[in-house]
């Protein structure tokens, strides 16, 4: 087993694998940028070296500097997290060079499935099932009618180098198919100087489901279970839940087994995830591979009650799965909130600064994987993922009445936090019901918000606002104007009047 | 101690006296049983009759929130013996202060002083996290000053710019 190992990442993270690192009597060596000297991972580490300014290229991105303090610090492995390195073939190619251990897939396996098309054809093979359509761009209108007559409307067109929505149309009946195509051709032309464009049958609002997979260097890959992750913002994951509502054990073998045959024609190892979109009659397609630990990995560790990471660096440390597939058992409902620092009332705009109240919930049922801290300024350089809340329960009920109960419980004071959206979401009566898909939360946040107005609770303020002004324990700590001194420098005691006077002024 | 209390726009009158650990309270011209224990700073538990409550306090920049459970309240205490009245909010006269809401990057200034801006114009643009929000003018009138750099980073209720 190693002795040190390098955390090539920041936040929650970071935090999340120094703690397997240290139930595992393995020293953990973190590094940070110029911004995050105080992050909490600096804190909680061994050894922490700055590694550069705080825009990620010139130090959480640089393979250069972070190669540099494994030789430093020597260190034998890299966990490299999610987003920034983790899906960097060229990173962990530089890593077997340099003779540090890139805790995750090979190389090969990550070039495999980074491109669209060689994973395509790899998994053709694998007899993985696709989003009916063409593979290859359409010749011509007639072809591209025919094609579309056979998988049936709606279809998608879609430009073969496109990406970002750009030469993409959503044809629902035969009558719009030569304008879309033509519009399509052109825009890809335009966006990509190249017009290929293909066809695919339109799921309209799938679900999107995935699956987890682990393997190790000796030929063994299991599937533990699959993530409902369809509640998303902007194609960003917001809330995930495991197992999904919607998946019976029969559902969850045969995607398990598609799976575990995607991981093996790639040669996988180490922890995986496939993405498949789900349409309204179940049946499921196969979307990417993810090649590394996924953000929503706690709600698959609550349900088998394994430690995927522990389970990383043991594989990575050349040893065998210490389980076989019919060992692994699903047990309960987890769900996971993914707290960011954002304004749910200013259209979901980031908010970074300084935390000057931090409340955390705790109890039965509660994981909480946080990066932040009371007093900690949350830089604006990165993404705005602060902490995930994460609730168990014995069903999916009771996962979510405990999930309610504790984010009732966080308050995260000074910035702005999406904690709101979750009480809104949780208490949704589609979502209590299981009524899920990738259109649910742009719905739902459509309609207009039922706020009850109770005027007891604003009595109850209103005393309350003049006893701490009485007690004049107002906290000076959030961040301060700098305009030119034309306020009154705060004292503890006159910030209620200081607030008064500012009014005034104006 | 005599407040005017206004709590999300409502107003209430709020009179507090403190004294051997016991608190008298008058809201509105009624008696209300009330006692208080400060957990933390910020942090207040507040009895009122036997009823609990949590409630937390928040300021960034000028604003200040309470929260009583879940609730936020837009809150401004007003000492009136210290103070002469104020103005009205919404206020179109005078000079305005254009703020950053939230912390970041200035990455663009869309005017110059001297121009001439609409209600609802854009001052800056300012970046936080790779995403970009527009600064509005609060009101009509001349943009008289401009106080923040392009590239210049900026705090919650930095002032970017001052309107006539």
């Amino acid at each position: 087993m190693f002795k040190k190992i390098l955390i090539a990442n920041r936040g929650e993270i970071a935090v999340r694998v120094l703690r397997a690192c240290h139930e595992m009597g393995i020293a953990a060596v973190v590094v940070y940028s110029d911004v995050d000297r105080a992050a909490l991972h600096v804190r909680k580490a061994d050894e922490a070296y700055p590694i550069g300014a705080a825009a990620a290229t010139e130090s959480y991105l640089n393979i250069g500097k972070i190669l540099d303090v494994a030789a430093r610090s020597g260190a034998e492995a890299i966990h490299p997290g999610y987003g920034f390195l983790s899906e960097n073939a060229k990173f962990a190619q530089a890593c077997a060079d340099a003779g540090v251990k890139f805790i995750g897939p090979t190389p090969a396996a990550m070039e495999a499935m980074g491109s669209k098309t060689r994973a395509r054809q790899a998994m053709e093979k694998a007899g993985v099932p696709f989003v009916p359509g063409t593979s290859r761009g359409v010749q011509s209108f007639e072809q591209a009618e025919q094609v579309a007559a056979k998988i049936g409307y709606p279809v998608m067109l879609k430009a073969a180098a496109g990406g970002g929505g750009k030469g993409m149309r959503l044809v629902h009946e035969s009558g719009q198919l030569k304008s879309a195509l033509e519009a399509a051709r052109s825009e890809a032309e335009r966006s990509f100087g190249d017009s290929e464009v293909y066809i695919e049958k339109a799921i309209v609002n799938p679900r999107h489901i995935e699956m987890q997979v682990l393997a190790d260097e000796h030929g063994n890959t299991v599937y533990l279970g699959e993530r409902e992750c369809s509640l998303q913002r902007r194609h960003q994951k917001v809330l995930e839940e495991a197992p999904s509502p919607i998946v019976d054990p029969d559902m969850r073998r045969r995607m398990g087994e598609v799976a575990v045959r995607v991981a093996q024609s790639a040669n996988y190892t180490n922890a995986g995830t496939v993405e498949f979109l789900v349409d309204s009659d179940k049946n499921f397609y196969f979307l990417e591979m993810n090649t590394r630990l996924q953000v929503e990995h706690p709600v698959t560790e609550l349900i088998t009650g394994l430690d995927l990471v522990h389970l990383q660096i043991r594989i990575a440390a050349g040893e065998k799965l210490p389980f076989r597939q019919e060992d692994v058992q699903l047990r309960g409902h987890a769900i996971e909130c993914r707290i960011y620092a954002e304004d749910p009332d200013n259209n979901y705009f980031p908010s970074p600064g300084r935390i000057t109240l931090l409340l955390a919930p705790s109890g039965p049922g509660i994981r909480r994987d946080s990066g932040m801290y009371e007093g900690w300024n949350v830089p604006i350089d990165y993404d705005p993922l602060l902490a995930k809340l994460i609730g168990y329960g014995t069903d999916r009920n009771q996962a979510i009445a405990r999930l309610t109960r504790a984010l009732g419980e966080y308050f995260v004071g000074g910035i702005k936090t999406n904690i709101s959206l979750f009480r809104r979401i949780l208490r949704d009566t589609d979502f209590c019901a299981a009524k899920l898909d990738t259109g649910f939360l742009d719905r739902m946040l459509k309609r207009p918000e039922d706020t009850p107005q109770d005027s007891t609770s604003a009595e109850v303020a209103a005393v309350a606002a003049g006893i701490f002004a009485m007690l004049g324990s107002v906290s000076g700590t959030a961040n301060r104007t700098s305009d030119g001194g034309s306020q009154a420098v705060d004292k503890p005691v006159s910030k209620w009047r200081s607030a008064s006077r500012s009014e005034v002024l104006r | 101690m005599l407040y005017d209390v206004s709590i999300s726009g409502k107003s209430y009158k709020l009179e507090l006296t403190h004294g051997n650990g016991r608190w008298s309270c008058r809201l509105d011209g009624r008696d209300l049983e009330v006692d208080a224990v400060l957990a933390r700073p910020d942090v207040l538990s507040l009895r009122v009759g036997n009823r609990a409550y949590e409630v937390k306090s928040e300021r960034v920049a000028n604003d200040l929130h309470l929260w009583v459970g879940r609730v936020r309240f837009a809150v401004e205490v007003r000492d009136p013996r210290s103070l002469r009245g104020r103005s009205h909010a919404g206020d179109d006269h005078g000079p305005r202060k254009i703020v950053a809401t939230m912390p970041g990057k200035v990455v663009r200034l869309l005017v110059r002083e001297g121009d001439e801006v609409e209600a609802g114009a854009g001052i800056a643009v300012v970046e936080a996290m790779k995403m970009q929000n527009e600064i509005k003018s609060p009101k009509k009138g001349t943009v008289q000053k401009i106080l923040a750099a392009e590239a210049a980073t900026v705090n919650a209720g930095d002032v970017l710019a001052i309107v006539e």
